[in-house]
């Protein structure tokens, strides 16, 4: 999967859960959560939902590693 | 009873309990005794900040650790007893600057940063009143509260200040100053730099006489009908939150402390400031949100020797596989306690295999102030349990119809949970709604609005709300407010708004929504509404589901039946429907 499609699905991802917010503006550096105003329950949701579209498992002591759209990329791009 | 009670052995305990035999200490206490426990004002009458702070600043506590805050980018502040008595004499300087007068109220706004404790203890020393808002709260529920407590002071960051608040000015009048933690320079006269009024502030301040039934703390909890309330707590709460630092939590001097809430919910200003403070321990505070392996991390290298947090965390916690013992070193933790929502027995049982020790749940609201009822370190655990009734408190479960209170004496019998009013942290007022408060006491009892049971040897039993409030991670939203908000979407014509059972959030915000004539209910339409409804709302009370519905139930008045949309949505029975108008 090239990184643009790994791009997209989290950005699908995001949108399914705070469809009024605009990930693609996100900056590769900036907190996800903050920014997009994602609580923990949604985050988990979101990680469960991208589980199901990558097929890579994410364990629940991960989460704290994905906080932004650069973690996301380094720690998804080789498992996908 | 599926669940083996956890017997306590206290030989192999290494501190001895404040509170070894429940019986006896229950028959002993008295609010006298610990009142005798605090300091008291020099100039009269008694200052919650002056107990929490002051008092251990001038005696042989004032270099003791009060505060270690360690935020989200690694870095740690610590503030001694000695720091914080200055810091918050700082800010109750700025407060009198600015011509704050006694019972004027100071809204804080902002995340777990250092300013905002210094804030409420300063704000507490000026004799106003102090009340803490979730900052993932949306502009609505801030505007609520900011408008229906009567603010005068708001503490925030520029970025909440910029998102949540600027656009609400005009709407609040009587809002007069906006202090900005984080901002070098005032951005105009009314919103100002915090850290500048500080540096200019002298950091002595002598309190003013305070009765112990000042106005302290304003705690906005939601309703069922109509918009959130605000319980009102004087500076009396003290000897609760003390009381219940020495029986539940069982604070010794060398303790370092973490209680995981938010102080924008009341477990986080009772046991996230003031408890900790009042016994002189280490109150550890965390900027960040859950993540289970930095909270891991804390426990180990922060030596936590007693943890208060939240069924929410400890379900997220059991779902990593494994023995957390086998990583990390928690050996140093001795006691902990769990509340926001009953704590399922798989918890507690769990606890005792991975953690080494059971959680500890306990009971109380709002509006109580304080824990009311609770497992203590030295008594045996039924899990699934609240525990028993603190000593000074009394609880009954009760019976209510057109006669009165009947109560209920016989064992394992459903009912609402009651308590005898009359105890320091009761909330004295929901403000400027002298009428809900009212309906809160019936022939001499307050009733909580839950539903309980007692069993043979008095251990309470939680059993579910009497009314339609949802409890969503460990918070209380009110259906009306996201009804309301929905409703100002062009497409919708109604909404009904429930909890949802969720197994790891006990109940998530469902919406049901009947869109007017014209509109199409569609995919794009549902998203639509739930990023309209996490605009105004914020995530902590949006709905998380939205589902189309051609009607509302109602009753021949007009009400919602939300119950019935619950009993729908779960597949339950759907009771007594003779109110029922439609459907």
């Amino acid at each position: 999967m090239s990184e643009a499609e790994l791009k997209a699905i989290l950005f699908d991802g995001l949108r399914e859960i705070a469809p009024e917010a605009e990930p693609e503006k996100l900056r590769p550096d900036q907190k996800i959560r903050e920014t997009l105003d994602i609580d923990s329950f949604d985050f988990l949701k979101f990680l469960i939902a991208l589980n199901e579209k990558t097929g890579v498992e994410i364990p629940e002591a991960d989460y704290g590693k994905l906080n932004t759209l650069d973690a996301m990329l380094r720690y998804l791009g080789p498992k996908v | 009873m599926p669940f083996d009670s956890i017997h306590k052995d206290l030989q192999a305990m290494r501190v001895t309990p404040h509170l070894v035999g429940y019986d006896q200490t229950r028959a002993t206490h008295s609010w006298e005794a610990v009142r005798a426990e605090i300091q008291g004002l020099r100039s009269g009458g008694l200052n919650l900040a002056h107990e929490a702070v002051d008092r251990h600043a001038t005696g042989v506590r004032a270099n003791h650790l009060a505060l270690r805050w360690l935020g989200k980018d690694g870095s740690v502040r610590d503030l001694t007893y000695a720091d914080m008595a200055r810091g918050s004499a700082r800010f109750a300087n700025v407060l009198r600057t600015l011509g704050v007068a006694k019972g004027e109220r100071v809204f804080a706004l902002m995340g777990r940063i250092p300013e905002l404790y210094l804030a409420a203890l300063g704000t507490l020393k000026n004799v106003s009143v102090f009340c803490p808002l979730f900052s993932q709260f949306g502009p609505e529920p801030v505007f609520q509260r900011l408008s229906r407590g009567d603010a005068k002071v708001l503490v925030t960051t520029k970025a909440l200040y910029e998102k949540k608040v600027a656009a609400l000015r005009e709407r609040l009048p009587a809002l007069q100053f906006i202090l900005l933690a984080d901002a070098e320079d005032d951005l105009d006269v009314t919103v100002r730099s915090l850290p500048k009024l500080m540096a200019a502030a002298s950091d002595e301040f002598v309190i003013l006489p305070t009765s112990p039934e000042d106005m302290a703390l304003l705690h906005f909890t939601s309703g069922t009908t109509g918009m959130p309330k605000g319980a009102v707590h004087v500076h009396q709460a003290a000897l609760t939150h003390f009381a219940t630092g020495k029986y539940v939590l069982d604070l010794h001097p060398e303790d370092i402390f973490w209680c995981t809430a938010d102080p924008g919910w009341v477990t986080g200003t009772s046991y996230g400031i003031f408890a900790p403070f009042l016994h002189g321990v280490t109150n550890l505070v965390d900027e960040a949100d859950f993540d289970a392996e930095r909270w891991y991390r804390i426990l180990e290298e922060q030596n936590v020797t007693v943890w208060y947090t939240a069924p929410t965390a400890i379900r997220r916690l059991m779902r990593i596989p494994g023995e957390p013992r086998t990583q990390h070193d928690l050996s140093a933790l001795r006691l902990i306690h769990s509340v926001g929502e009953p704590l399922n027995p798989e918890a507690v049982v769990w606890g005792q295999r991975a953690l080494g020790l059971p959680i500890h749940d306990n009971w109380w609201q709002t509006e109580t102030g304080g824990i009311m009822i609770a497992n203590y370190a030295a008594m045996d655990i039924r899990p699934g349990s609240m525990g028993k009734p603190l000593p000074g408190i009394d609880a009954a479960i009760v019976k209510r119809d057109e006669h009165g209170i009947e109560v209920i004496t016989e064992a394992g019998v459903e009912g609402e949970l009651a308590l005898k009013p009359g105890w320091p942290s009761m909330f004295r007022a929901y403000l400027h709604d002298e009428a809900r408060y009212a309906k809160c006491f019936v022939d001499g009892w307050y009733l909580s609005g839950d539903l309980a049971k007692r069993d043979a040897d008095g251990y309470f039993w939680f059993v579910g709300r009497a009314d339609d409030i949802i409890k969503t991670s460990g918070h209380m939203v009110g259906p009306f407010e996201v009804e309301s908000a929905l409703m100002e979407h062009a497409a919708v014509a109604e909404a009904g708004v429930i909890g949802k059972p969720d197994p790891l959030i006990g109940e998530l915000v469902k919406a049901f929504v009947v869109i007017k004539p014209g509109h199409t209910a569609s995919d794009e339409l549902r998203m639509e509404l739930i990023g309209f409804a996490r605009k105004r709302l914020g995530p902590a009370v949006a709905p998380k589901e939205i589902a189309f519905i051609d009607s509302l139930p109602k009753t021949r008045s007009g009400k919602i039946m939300r119950r019935l949309l619950k009993a729908r949505e779960l597949g339950l029975p759907e009771g007594d429907l003779s109110t029922l108008e439609n459907d």
